[in-house]
């Protein structure tokens, strides 16, 4: 009898993607998975127990040990620095963490802003830079901010630039560029090491053969 | 500034209850009689240090620590660990015969936390030192006694991962050649950024075969085979000292017959910089981190001018009673109730009882508004209300 593992899914955009990956390295997941509305789903043939929770708190239902593995953004990971192991380079959902503003602006002489859903990355990216801005942390929809004029420039993931365009929005600069990974608990990964490490095998078969 | 609010405590200072306290101070004292079972004699230290000393020796970064000035205008920190002041003991007063000692603590310790305002920064540890040895006997020992403490506290089921600091540098050192290149490498272990590690030792110019092995280097953990996997990996002398001495440890604890609690992960490094040797951290299903630490320190009690071998660990005591669960049953209590009339006798009963290890409270009754309340609070009532002779 195989011990439950809990794994943290990121609702939204990663979501399919990460479920069909499962599949294709041969996890039986139901049908219906996609569909279903509930926040907890057993997988009793695989002995898995998956907990769908908003991307940006994957990381912290790891940290805590609620579930042993996650599946997380990689801007999700640099934003929230949780103490978790990062194992695997999915390579699923590639974006990158960019600078927008509107075309031909500069920066504000006097006081310079920045929104972001990303308030860390945003910060420790401009201080490494040697530039003193303010940060507004901002829950969504980020491209309003420098178009009603709240930020001179934004910090967000961009993955076609589709959105920016459409709000008339160019890119400044590339911060990193962002893969979802596979991250699992530290307690976890030593005393479910076995279940872990075939989760793990899998995983990279299906990333090195399909991909590269 | 703002008032505070009566009620609000600083960052990450917690009081405990009745109820916790005990449970706390049952697995306290069940962990310390075993310890001092296994000969270690407990010391107390000060809760203040000299940043120069202690605070730069204890290895706990620089911004977790609580720092203030006393009136000469030296920097104090509030000790972030035990093991630091205990070198400082050790060397200054205890270590004159150069012989092993063996010390034990029971201590707060204090750092500070960047997030997430629940998080303790004040935190009992429990742990043992063994200064003066510095044979694997002395790590065989201290390992032991804490598969040993854990089981009198009644935790049933943990998992000790063991590693070995001097193996991980070496052979970094010697695929990468410079310490600094050594150490960027390192930086992702700490991080526990694989996906990093990775990517770096791609990037890296060196021979297949070498990134080869710092990419099987991850893969190093398990039971026993481990350690051939890591010859294989390794190609120096020190490195080969490594193996053998977390050889030497497992032999140790098969000889114990305590092996089936301990894995190598060889990948295990600590954010505790003082560490030389072994080290090892302990894990219980139940809780998300680790619920103790610990490993040698050569070169820690060279910082007070005394270069001997030590080795010890230290039990996080709140995350242990995390991970036991629940409350401790309260041991029973009898209430007597007394009216002025009967308080020598009231007296006379509690005394009895007390001497006889009963757990007796007296009050008057007068001194109680809601009797029922007060009544279902205890394990069993005695009423002397009245003349003696009326009431029960």
């Amino acid at each position: 009898m195989k011990e439950i593992l809990t794994i943290a899914m990121p609702k939204g955009r990663i979501f399919d993607e990460a479920v069909d990956l499962l599949r294709e390295a041969g996890f039986k997941l139901p049908p219906e998975f996609e569909d279903s509305r509930k926040l907890i789903i057993d997988v009793e043939d695989e002995q898995f127990r998956f907990i769908l929770a908003k991307p940006m708190d994957v990381p912290t239902y790891v940290e805590h040990g609620v579930a042993d593995l996650g599946i997380a953004g990689k801007d999700v990971m640099l934003e929230e620095e949780r103490d978790v192991y990062e194992l695997l380079d999915l390579k699923i959902s590639p974006c990158y963490l960019a600078v927008a503003g509107l075309p031909n602006t500069k920066m504000n002489d006097v006081a310079p802003k920045v929104a972001s859903k990303y308030p860390n990355v945003a910060a420790a990216y401009f201080r490494e830079q040697g530039e003193q801005v303010e940060i507004i942390k901002l829950n969504g929809s980020i491209e309003l901010a420098p178009i009603i004029g709240l930020s001179d420039r934004i910090v967000d993931i961009v993955s076609t630039g589709k959105t920016l365009v459409e709000n008339g929005l160019v890119e400044y600069e590339r911060i990193a560029d962002i893969t979802s990974r596979l991250i699992v608990n530290p307690v976890s990964y030593r005393t479910k090491d076995e279940r872990i490490s075939e989760i793990v095998d899998k995983l990279t078969d299906v990333i090195h053969g399909v991909r590269s | 500034m703002s008032r505070l609010f009566m009620f609000e405590k600083p960052l990450g200072m917690r009081d405990t209850l009745p109820g916790l306290y005990e449970t706390k101070s049952i697995a306290r004292e069940s962990i310390k009689s075993e310890m001092k079972c296994w000969g270690f004699q407990f010391i107390e230290t000060p809760a203040l240090e000299y940043y120069e000393t202690v605070g730069t020796a204890s290895a706990i970064l620089d911004q977790q620590l609580f720092k203030l000035l006393d009136s000469q205008g030296h920097t104090l920190v509030l000790r972030p660990d035990m093991t630091a002041p205990i070198a400082r003991v050790a060397a200054s007063k205890l270590l004159k015969e150069d012989l092993p000692l063996r010390l034990a603590y029971s201590a707060n310790v204090y750092r500070a936390q960047q997030r997430e305002g629940g998080r303790p920064a004040e935190f009992e540890q429990i742990g043992v030192e063994c200064i003066g040895d510095h044979t694997i006997s002395a790590d065989g020992e201290v390992i032991s006694l804490l598969i040993s403490s854990l089981r009198e506290a009644g935790l049933p089921s943990f998992q000790i991962s063991v590693g070995h600091i001097g193996f991980v540098q070496t052979l970094f050192q010697q695929i990468l050649g410079t310490e600094e290149r050594a150490q960027a490498l390192t930086k992702f272990l700490y991080e526990k950024n694989y996906v990093g590690y990775r990517e770096h030792v791609k990037k890296l110019s060196l021979s297949s075969i070498d990134k080869q092995r710092l990419l099987d280097f991850l893969k190093l953990r398990g039971g026993e085979e481990v350690l051939s996997f890591a010859n294989d990996i390794i190609e120096n002398e020190s490195g080969r000292e490594a193996l053998s001495q977390l050889q030497q440890l497992w032999e140790i604890m098969v000889a114990f017959g305590e092996e089936d609690k301990m894995k190598f992960d060889l990948t295990l490094i600590s954010h505790m910089s003082y560490y030389t040797g072994i080290v090892f951290e302990v894990y219980s299903h139940a809780v998300g981190t680790p619920i103790g630490n610990g490993g040698r320190y050569d070169l820690l009690l060279e910082k007070f001018g005394k270069a001997t071998g030590a080795t010890g660990f230290a039990l996080y005591l709140d995350r242990l009673l995390e991970a036991l669960g629940g409350l401790s049953e309260e041991a029973p209590t009898t209430c007597i109730l007394f009216s002025d009339e009967r308080r020598q006798e009231a007296y006379e009963l509690a005394k009895e009882k007390r001497t006889s290890g009963e757990k007796v409270v007296l009050q008057d009754i007068n001194g109680v508004k809601n009797i029922d309340a007060c009544t279902s609070q205890y394990s069993d009532i005695v009423f002397l209300i009245g003349k003696a002779g009326r009431g029960s």
